[in-house]
């Protein structure tokens, strides 16, 4: 029959009190937590009753109740964390034995708040990890580079590989980004591989390094757990840019313009970015339970976002499902692992076109007008119809678009892990998975819009199917050798198919005519076939030495290129383990690593660029013989010796723990060189049926620097204070661009608005990729710019192109993050700071609209950023460096405070709650919006909006 | 599933394309369309050169500026990157649009080269091209030489001396030799003269394929400039191809205003067009940048059959001078906007300074936009070669002292302009008013904005140097002299540096 037993809960080292302690029996849903003092009461139903204890930071312990009725615990101190397992490549790791260089997150240590994609999660967390926000949009999520990145053309993202799936990078029609559709809630680590030695055993996608996820997971013997999480956030729009208002704008044209264009003007005072702007609500509701039903560990999940974005009608709602089944069969001798995950996601994504319209539409014009057009108040001509070259009602455009996006997305694998009978440490492992999406949308704008007045209204559906499959089979042995040292290898076949169907659809008008016929459906298609190896090998855990290799075949390259083999090898030496360290109490761990590795790149972006082809025009691109349109078969450029980008890494580390794990850190210097770079040139006219070719010209050089140290400044059961802090220096540098000598300009990218075909960026050699690529604009001696006068910097008396010079690049060169977790009794409180120096950011609001031209329409005008007041520039300049600002900034990435009730009752209920502030300022001398524009050019960047949010979470 | 040799889907390999013949014709359109149309998608996307934007890049808009924009007659208000430098003749070799037409002029002509090249005799025996099907074959390789010649005649007119490709150089990693410009005129005098018998008869082909009399058009062409190209006195031998174009049965459109509407394509008078449709061949250049870019201020878009307009180009001033008056009631080629606007330039960039020209419009001859949706294409077909332009070349030929004409057939030539353009003989000169100077005038009045204009003044000696001021011309607001290497274009930097063995044109 129930008795009731009592007791305290003590730290193992330093014997005092633990709060908040989990106390649960085994088996049952039936728990408890200990108070303040440590202490904990609970029902037992019988003597053989087990309680399990278990606490962040502690081991768990179970203890059997027997004919107790006062049961004292006391719970050893924190895992070292070199105990930690950190996913490697195909397989697991002891932190301890890893050889290269890796950063992991774990849930603990996640940020906090409204975190709709995944990436955010460790964003500002490890160093040599930069994520970029792409934008304010509600799951738009960043662009991540790790280590810089190490091509120009081909891709610069890591590979993301979920439970063992590799992901296809690419976007998914209807949602904003590749991880939009993974609920952060199911997460439980990140594992970032970031040398070649850790990521070579992903061969020919590992140069931009691999984010290994692993979710969540029930547990063998863990009691049945019911977890449920809401989340309401409100996100606040933060800067605006900063444009003329109605008075300055009148002010400024009534000097610059004509008297029949000064007619032209309303006697409203709109500000256009207020009227488009809106505190955006978002609900993130969650649900999980998590235990073990006999011996077969489960997870079963379910979560809802609803996500309104600061621009008005942006919408995004997401339904995510998760499974997780982990048994283990035949007396532990075959673990089954199986995973599946669904999502439904609807967004409407608003017109982001209304940003810049709002930075140029009059302001002295209304929003609504009942005899507009739709009515909005509209640029018209005489005829009433809509003035197609003036900008459009901004309000208009964004609610008279409707412009939705589904999708559905299932990504799953199943494990299977045999012990091989009589060969000891000898496992096959069978991975089967797959990621299969299913999008559709559809873009409609009436017939009654100013935009879609013309064509009578306008309907563009689009659909999608993308499908992933992969098998990997493997087998791995470990075998102990005492003295003769641990060995563990693996050896393994990968195949993986990635199939992208694109149908494509007529563009449609209210009455059902055709305004754009459907174009060529395409069915881009590649396949990877991989033999892979690895080799671990400790001596007395002192001497650590890891070999890989990697041989992949892609479908992308002809079969005299395709095939590539990436091998690595990485050492490590556990100093510590020595007798001069072994019995020294501050430096309790410290190990040098040494690392070398060739990792390659296939995702380029094209499929076939080996292969001389022809393709069809669609029915809008034909051509006119006698009286038929005939469709055109056009051959394509192609480059038969097309192949592998080689990315040779080096890498020296040292990892070390102060006072048994109360401080570690780390300290990475690495060189990265790319060689038979994948870039985008020129090929001499008449050679090829292209006059720009992706091929394999050159090298691109990456170095850099990393250190990372967290601290517990004070460690006591009531108040506890760790501090982390990561610092990266990363430079890319072009080392050759062609086969060519050349002291040439380079390749000219960075397009940029105001006016066609301008380009504020350059890739030379001997600089920074994307180096910005500007005149060096003169001032006045009141400091002013004085108009179109640049610095003749070669001195030849001419201001040309020859004058242009390289000031400053997008990415940049040092960026770090600040953590900081503090406990006092039920409350905690922590934040993430992060900033970068020695960027630029090229303002191209401004330098496009900074010009009193804006005003030379003789029948519509339009509004001018307020850098006009300050130049006073009558035509654009754009490529005046007046518009490069440094782009170094910090940012409270979030704030959070929180507080745990422990346990309301008897039953083993917890609650939680906390408030968290996202973005809560920024400190920088960009005048943009926001110093922070993945590749520099702020031209009307979504604005990043503050969210504040309130979380609950119930655990029973 | 070992299998790594994956099939491109909607797609051909290059073995397959020409194995079947009615692949042949789709290949020829691919280079005939490649004149009017950006890329595989209309109206813009998968274009067929990189790095400039898809629309500005296209064959007949980048061939439209070079010849148009740094001459009296026509001036642009954007501030594309490399756009301003032309209005005032102040380009140098990175600029965007110089480049844009010499990769448009080369992958012509390696779109040529590849399909001459696959309809070799060996290649149609070998595939089993037999009977009528190998007529065609032949026929459509011998348009593919014409087109080849066009576009090399292009950068003979505009860069003179460039890298030399023929069907005998396959696609592959090579550097291309340089090729003399008077070289380059006797290789494409050569084909012109081998395929002209091999051509279809004048009018007789299909709409808006290459016939004799465009091949011999072109030929003239190359014959009236050749001092210039080849410092050879060719006039002879041009007057023998007119005579040929001028008896082939073209006949003058009554209406002068009809040849630039949504439906020349009825007229007589045009001996080979480039073709444009609003709904099947769409994209942002040819005569879709034509007639948006001229339309602004005022200007009722509805007169112009598009929905809204580009404000960008108009008339220098001495193009207006050049007409008796701007509302073309005496010469009705001299229609010009003037309500808003001012004659002259004095802020290139607003639209108000400078009159606008009424010429291409895609409304039919009853004065409607074509059925289709409205939006900025447009169906107007461009008039690359017109019976009014041999006319014009044969009274120049003459007067230049080439042999095989007369000037009794020129002056009547020259009068039979003159008379549909004032619509009575009111407007027709003498014999002795029949001068040099006067053909150099008459050819921007019945030929503006034609893209004829910068090879006309070259021919005459007015391009460069200072015998001739235009505003704006050298950048200054009352025109300035530029030195004499502006005659040609500079060879793209892009290309200096992806070959090596190149040779940049004099002065650049």
């Amino acid at each position: 029959q129930n008795r009731t037993v009592t007791g305290q809960v003590t730290d193992a080292d330093s014997g005092e009190e633990l709060p908040f302690v989990n106390v649960l029996i085994k088996g049952s849903s039936t728990g408890t937590t200990t108070d303040i003092d440590g202490t904990y009461s609970i029902e037992v139903p019988s003597s053989e009753a087990t309680l399990l204890f278990s606490f962040i930071g502690f081991q768990p312990q179970e203890v059997v109740v027997g004919n107790r009725s006062i049961v004292d615990v006391s719970l050893q101190g924190a895992l070292k964390q070199l105990d930690e397992v950190v996913v490697v490549g195909y397989g697991t790791q002891r932190k301890a034995d890893i050889t290269g260089s890796v950063g992991s997150v774990t849930r603990e240590d996640f940020n906090v708040g409204q975190v709709t994609n995944a990436e955010q999660l460790i964003t500002g967390k490890v160093a040599g990890v930069q994520i970029t926000p792409n934008g304010g949009r509600p799951g738009s999520g960043g662009r991540i580079r790790i280590r810089g990145g190490s091509s120009l053309n081909a891709t610069n993202d890591p590979l993301i590989v979920i439970d063992g799936v590799p992901l296809d990078n690419s976007g998914v029609s209807g949602t904003s980004n590749p991880l939009n559709f993974l609920n952060p809630n199911d997460i439980e680590a990140m594992d970032i591989l970031k040398d070649a030695s850790a990521t070579a055993i992903y061969g020919s996608r590992a140069s931009n390094g691999v984010i290994l996820i692993t979710t969540k997971k029930g547990k063998k013997g863990q009691p049945t757990r019911v977890s449920v999480s809401t989340l309401a956030s409100v996100s606040q729009p933060t800067r605006l840019i900063n444009v003329l208002d109605a008075e300055q704008f009148r002010e400024a044209a009534m000097t610059h313009t004509t008297p029949q264009q000064q007619a032209l003007m309303g006697d409203a005072n709109t500000d256009w970015q207020r009227e488009i702007y809106q505190n955006a609500l978002a609900f993130d509701n969650n649900v999980s339970v998590s235990g073990a039903i006999r011996d077969m560990p489960f997870r079963v999940s379910a979560g809802y976002l609803h996500q309104d974005g600061i621009l008005k009608t942006d919408n995004i709602e997401r339904t995510t499902a998760g499974l997780s089944l982990s048994p283990s069969l035949f007396g532990d001798q075959l673990k089954v692992n199986l995973n599946l995950k669904g999502v439904h996601t609807k967004s409407r994504f608003a017109d982001q076109g209304a940003i810049g319209a709002a930075v140029v539409f009059d302001p002295t014009q209304p929003v609504y007008d009942p005899e507009g057009i739709g009515g909005y108040w509209e640029w018209r001509n005489a005829n009433g119809t809509p003035q197609t070259l003036a900008p459009r009602n901004p309000l208009g455009l964004l609610e008279q678009r409707d412009d939705l996006g589904e999708v559905q997305r299932s990504i799953g694998n199943l494990q299977l892990d045999y012990a091989i009978p009589f060969v000891t440490g000898l496992k096959a492992n069978l991975n089967l998975g797959y990621d299969i999406s299913q999008s559709s949308g559809r873009t409609y704008i009436p017939s009654t819009a100013a935009a879609g007045i013309n064509e009578g209204g306008s309907i563009a559906v689009y659909e999608q199917y993308k499908q992933n499959l992969l098998s990997d089979f493997y087998f791995s042995y470990a075998g102990n050798f005492e003295r003769y040292g641990r060995l563990d290898a693996t050896l393994g076949y990968s195949f993986q198919d990635f199939l992208v169907k694109n149908p494509t659809f007529d563009r449609l008008n209210e009455a059902g005519d055709v305004l754009t016929p459907a174009g060529v459906e395409t069915r881009p298609q590649n396949r990877l076939i991989s033999y892979f190896g690895r080799v671990n090998y400790s001596l007395s855990d002192k001497y650590l030495l890891t070999a890989t290799v990697r041989y992949d075949g892609s479908s992308r390259f002809s079969p005299e290129t395709r095939w590539g083999v990436f091998p690595s090898l990485a050492a490590a030496w556990r100093i510590s383990e020595e007798d001069i360290l072994k019995d020294n109490t501050t430096l309790t761990d410290l190990k040098l690593r040494l690392g070398y590795g060739v990792t390659g790149q296939q995702d380029i972006g094209s499929f076939f660029p080996f292969l001389p082809r022809y393709t069809l025009s669609d029915d809008a691109a034909r051509y006119r013989f006698g009286e038929t349109y005939y469709t055109m078969l056009r051959p394509e450029g192609y480059d038969r010796n097309i192949k592998w980008e080689e990315t040779v890494t080096y890498n020296a580390g040292l990892d070390f723990e102060l006072f048994d794990g109360r401080g570690y850190g780390s300290l990475d210097y690495y060189f990265k060189r790319t060689n038979d770079l994948l870039a985008v040139i020129p090929v001499p006219a008449g050679t090829n049926l292209t006059n720009l070719l992706f091929t394999n010209v050159g090298n691109i050089e990456n170095r850099g620097l990393e250190a990372s140290f967290t601290y517990n400044i004070v460690r006591t059961p009531s108040f506890s204070w760790n501090l982390g802090a990561n610092f990266t220096y990363n430079r890319n540098t072009i080392i050759s661009l062609s086969n060519v000598e050349e002291d040439a300009v380079g390749i000219l990218v960075g397009g940029i608005s105001g006016g066609t075909g301008n380009t504020v960026q350059v890739h030379t050699v001997g600089f920074q990729p994307s180096s910005f690529f500007v005149w060096q604009q003169v001032y006045d001696q009141t400091g002013a710019p004085v108009e179109n006068l640049y610095v003749d910097r070669n001195g030849d008396g001419i201001i040309n192109e020859q004058d242009l010079f390289r000031d400053g690049f997008p990415d940049a060169r040092y960026f770090f993050g600040i953590n900081s977790k503090m406990k006092y009794k039920q409350w905690d409180l922590g934040f993430v700071l992060r900033g970068n120096l020695g960027a630029k950011a090229y303002n191209n609001v401004a330098s496009a609209n900074g010009a009193y031209q804006n005003l030379r329409f003789p029948d519509y005008l339009a509004n001018m950023h307020a850098s006009v007041l300050n130049t006073n520039f009558q035509t654009q300049r754009l490529r005046s460096n007046y518009y490069l600002e440094d782009a170094s900034f910090l940012r409270m990435e979030n704030i959070s405070l929180g507080y745990n009730f422990g346990s309301l009752n008897q039953k083993g209920y917890t609650l939680q709650v906390n408030a968290t502030v996202q973005n809560a300022f920024v400190i920088t001398n960009y005048q943009g919006v926001d110093p922070e524009i993945p590749g520099g050019i702020d031209n009307n960047f979504y604005p990043l909006p503050r969210i504040v949010s309130l979380g609950l979470n119930l655990g029973f | 599933c070992n299998d790594l040799d994956l099939e491109p889907y909607n797609e051909v390999t290059s073995l397959q394309v020409y194995e079947d013949f009615s692949n042949y014709k789709s290949v020829l359109a691919k280079i005939y369309g490649g004149l009017a149309l950006s890329g595989q998608q209309g109206p813009a996307g998968r274009g067929d050169i990189g790095g400039q934007d898809e629309g500005a890049s296209t064959y007949l808009r980048a061939l439209w500026k070079l010849q148009q924009l740094p001459t009296d007659e026509a001036i642009i208000g954007w501030n594309d990157e490399g756009l301003p430098t032309l209005n005032t003749m102040t380009w140098s070799s990175d600029n965007g649009f110089i480049a844009a037409m010499y990769y448009r002029i080369f992958y012509q002509i390696t779109l040529a080269n590849e399909y001459i090249r696959e309809l070799s005799d060996e290649n149609l025996t070998a595939r089993g091209i037999a009977g009528g099907d190998r007529d065609q074959a032949v026929l459509f390789r011998n348009e593919a030489r014409f087109l080849r010649a066009l576009s090399y005649y292009h950068a003979l007119d505009l860069y003179g001396n460039v890298p030399f490709v023929t069907e005998e150089n396959p696609v592959g990693s090579f550097f291309p030799s340089q090729i003399e410009r008077g070289d380059l005129f006797s290789y494409i005098e050569g084909e012109l003269l081998e395929i002209i018998p091999q051509l279809v008869a004048p009018r007789q082909n299909e709409y808006a394929r290459a016939d004799q009399a465009a091949a011999m058009m072109l030929l003239a062409k190359l014959y009236l400039n050749a001092e210039v190209y080849a410092g050879e006195n060719r006039y002879t031998d041009a007057i023998t191809y007119l005579g040929q174009v001028i008896d082939a049965g073209f006949s003058l459109e009554p209406n002068y205003e009809h040849l630039f509407f949504a439906d020349n394509d009825l007229s007589g008078e045009i001996i080979f067009p480039i073709a444009f449709d609003l709904v099947n061949t769409t994209s942002f250049g040819g005569t879709t940048f034509l007639v948006n870019a001229a339309v602004g201020g005022s200007m009722n878009r509805e007169d112009f059959g598009i929905p809204g307009g580009w404000q960008g180009l108009r008339a220098r001033p001495q193009l207006v001078d050049l007409f008796p008056t701007t509302d073309g009631a005496t010469d009705s080629r001299g229609r010009f906007h003037t309500d808003g606007q001012q004659k002259e330039i004095e802020n290139i960039g607003q639209f108000t300074d400078g009159y606008g020209v009424i010429k291409f419009r895609n409304v039919t001859r009853q004065g409607v936009r074509p059925p289709g949706p409205v939006n900025d294409q447009v169906s107007v077909d461009f008039p690359m070669f017109r019976l009014a332009d041999a006319f014009l070349m044969y009274a120049e030929a003459v007067l230049r002292g080439g042999s095989g004409g007369s000037q009794q057939a020129a002056l009547a030539y020259i009068n039979q302009l003159r008379e549909r353009a004032y619509g009575d003989a009111s407007g027709n000169i003498s014999q002795a008013e029949l001068t040099l100077d006067f053909i150099l005038d008459e050819r921007a009045r019945e030929l503006k904005w034609e893209a004829q204009r910068r090879t006309d003044l070259i021919r005459f000696g007015r391009f460069s140097g200072g015998a001739y001021l235009w505003q704006w011309k050298g950048g200054d607001v009352s025109g300035a002299s530029t030195p004499a290497y502006r005659d040609l274009y500079p060879l793209p930097a892009a290309d200096l540096t992806a070959n090596p063995t190149l040779t940049q044109n004099q002065g650049y």
